[in-house]
């Protein structure tokens, strides 16, 4: 794994996520450090602005802004709230994350706590990784018997207590809002925003939700200082990241690299295109970012500003490769059937459109399409673009949009045709199931 | 009806929140629930309800918005296995076929002798690890060819 990078550092295997060996790789220090010197909340909240540390949940919004946004002097209770239900489809980051290096979560979390002023918090983790949800909750009480969490950490007069959230199976709650209704033990519908969780989150108080890799960023920034993870990345996009890379290539899984990184070099770190087959299309940041060809990816760097140029988003940095033995239309449907099962239903424009989507691409796969459903697509995505509670509504719009784009003359040719362009023999070579075969 | 060990479950999970926040632990302890009884009947609803302190229907609103709640009986094996696409294209929905053939049932059904279900899953988070399936809500099994299919069944008994 991502010798260059600082999260995923921690030895695979079976004791390199514990405590003691945490504190060897210099773990906790820069909660030490903030302790016993009694750092002001306000220079650690500069240090984040400094280092340029955007968001890793898919937004990229800058973390230092966020933070500053907390009513630091709000009386009553505050809650720090890490994002661990990593479901979006390509992202396998924040699992790898909590199973190497679950402490580094934690001591970004207490981190928060301190500069936030908040007593509480929670990490919602994803429903399906239970292994991984009980390691979190032993390294929980590693750090409760060390003092480092709990009452009057390591001596000083700051207290705050950490839980884990297990969830069961729904999407939507990594969007934050549906998250910390779940939390709330409630059906995971997104809230209207505003008001935004700053001043009306978990239990009405004032709230700060980030993901586990933007808490796992936070003691490096505090130990080596905001500009020296600036200068890991490129301007406005600080640091490594990691960048879970998923399908058609030789060694999928997880690299950390520095932003900025050429999209050709993290395909050669993930092996190459699998049996050497050619490069049709990357989807660059999870499903719900826009396609991309393989010409436009390949000239593409690895960060927010150089993949929204070339029109997509950076995303969680879920990097999905397709070769050419892909059906876009099928692929295509795979994806429109997700956010179809996964809208939560409160908004109809979401709630109906995603079932239009779904349908309407899966009749053109199925040998059912119209001359007219291509742009039947198009206007079902622009009523649903922007008029919706969440965002989920343009997650869905979005690939649907992009695939017709880029690879319109495929949709196309499956509805005159009546057939995939690409052969079933060789799509079903594609996937490497039927080694044998 | 819920044994006293899940009771015990149940109030540590509920010990993580506010105390005045009971029904946060309304996921966690339908989970426990599930894990004990196999499967959650209304009445085992609402006896968590009971447990909390909420209105049923709330606790079975809860039940039926997430996916891994089972509201009627499953085998003793539920195998869930993820199609969505990034696991598709490293062989997830060949995987299913597979499974299906091998156990003679489609997707949402059950094996004469009760012993496996099968499910389809969505995104489990660990695409890179596809094909990716994971066993009663709690073993996940990575790069499942044909060859680490046969061996799960096997192991199953
Ligand atoms: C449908 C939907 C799903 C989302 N899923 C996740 C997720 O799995 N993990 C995550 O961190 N953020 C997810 N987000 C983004 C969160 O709402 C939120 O912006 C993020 O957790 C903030 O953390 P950050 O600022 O550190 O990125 C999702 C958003 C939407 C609309
Ligand atoms: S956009 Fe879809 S998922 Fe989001 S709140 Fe509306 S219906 Fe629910
Ligand atoms: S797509 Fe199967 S685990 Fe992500």
């Amino acid at each position: 794994m991502g010798a260059l990078g600082f999260i995923l550092n921690a030895e695979e295997g079976e004791r390199g996520w514990r405590l003691a060996e945490y504190i060897k790789r210099g773990g906790y220090s820069a909660l030490k450090k903030i302790v016993n010197e009694k750092i002001p909340a306000d220079q650690i909240v500069g240090e984040l602005k400094k280092s340029s540390l955007r968001g890793r949940g898919g937004a990229g919004f800058p973390t230092g802004l966020k933070w500053s946004f907390m009513p630091r002097q709000f009386p009553g209770a505050k809650y720090v709230v890490c994002n661990s239900d990593e479901g979006e489809p390509g992202t396998f980051k924040d699992r790898d994350i909590l199973r190497w290096n679950p402490h580094m979560v934690i001591e970004g979390m207490i981190i928060a706590g301190y500069a936030m002023g908040c007593a509480r918090g929670y990490n919602y983790i994803h429903g399906e990784i239970w292994e991984i949800y009980k390691r979190f909750e032993e390294a929980l009480d590693e750090a409760r018997a060390a003092r480092l969490l709990g009452n009057n950490i390591l001596g000083s007069d700051f207290s705050f207590e950490l839980q884990a959230h297990h969830g069961y199976g729904a999407y939507i709650c990594g969007e934050e809002t549906a998250l910390l209704e779940s939390i709330e033990g409630k059906k995971g519908q997104p809230r209207f925003k505003p008001p935004f969780p700053a001043s009306f989150g978990l239990y009405g108080k004032p709230t700060t939700i980030n993901n586990t890799e933007t808490f796992a960023s936070v003691p490096y920034i505090i130990n080596e200082g905001g500009d020296k993870f600036l200068e890991l990345g490129k301007p406005n996009n600080g640091g490594t990241k990691l960048f879970s890379v998923s399908g058609h290539v030789n060694r999928p899984g997880n690299f950390e690299v520095p932003m900025g990184t050429p999209f050709k070099d993290l395909l050669a770190m993930a092996g190459g295109m699998r049996n050497g087959r050619k490069l049709k299309a990357v989807i660059p940041g999870g499903s719900s970012a826009p396609v991309l060809p393989a010409d436009v990816i390949m000239e593409c760097t690895l960060d927010y500003d150089s993949i929204a140029k070339a029109g997509s988003m950076l995303g969680s940095g879920a990097v999905i490769v397709m070769d050419e033995t892909t059906c876009m239309v099928k692929a295509l449907e795979r994806l429109s059937y997700f956010y179809f099962e996964e809208s939560c239903g409160q908004c109809t424009p979401c709630r109906e459109g995603t079932g239009w989507l779904y349908r309407v691409v899966h009749r053109i796969e199925h040998g059912e399409g119209r001359p007219e459903d291509l742009d039947l697509l198009n206007s079902v995505t622009d009523n649903i673009m922007g008029r919706t509670i969440c965002a989920l509504g343009d997650a869905a719009s979005m690939p649907v949009k992009s695939f017709i784009k880029h690879f319109g003359a495929e949709f196309e040719y499956h509805i005159q045709n009546r057939k995939c362009l690409v052969p079933e023999d060789v799509q079903r070579a594609g996937s490497g199931f039927f080694k044998a075969a | 009806m819920l044994s006293q060990d899940a009771l015990k479950q149940i109030d540590r999970e509920i010990a993580k929140y506010p105390a005045d926040q009971k029904q946060s632990a309304a996921m966690a302890a339908l989970a426990i629930a599930q894990m004990e009884q196999g499967w959650l009947s209304t009445e085992t609803i609402e006896a968590v309800a009971g447990y909390l302190g909420m209105a049923p229907v709330a606790v079975y609103e809860v039940a039926s918005f997430y996916n891994m709640y089972d509201l009627a009986p499953v085998g003793k094996y539920k195998i869930t296995v993820c199609t969505n696409l990034p696991c598709a294209l490293s062989g997830g929905v060949h995987a299913a076929d597979y499974l299906k053939q091998r156990l003679g049932i489609g997707f949402n059904e059950t094996t004469a002798d009760g012993r496996f279900t099968l499910k389809e899953g969505e995104c489990m988070g660990a695409c890179g690890d596809a094909p990716v399936m994971l066993v009663n809500n709690v073993r996940m099994c990575s790069f499942m060819q044909p060859e680490q299919i046969d061996r799960l069944l096997g192991e199953c008994e």
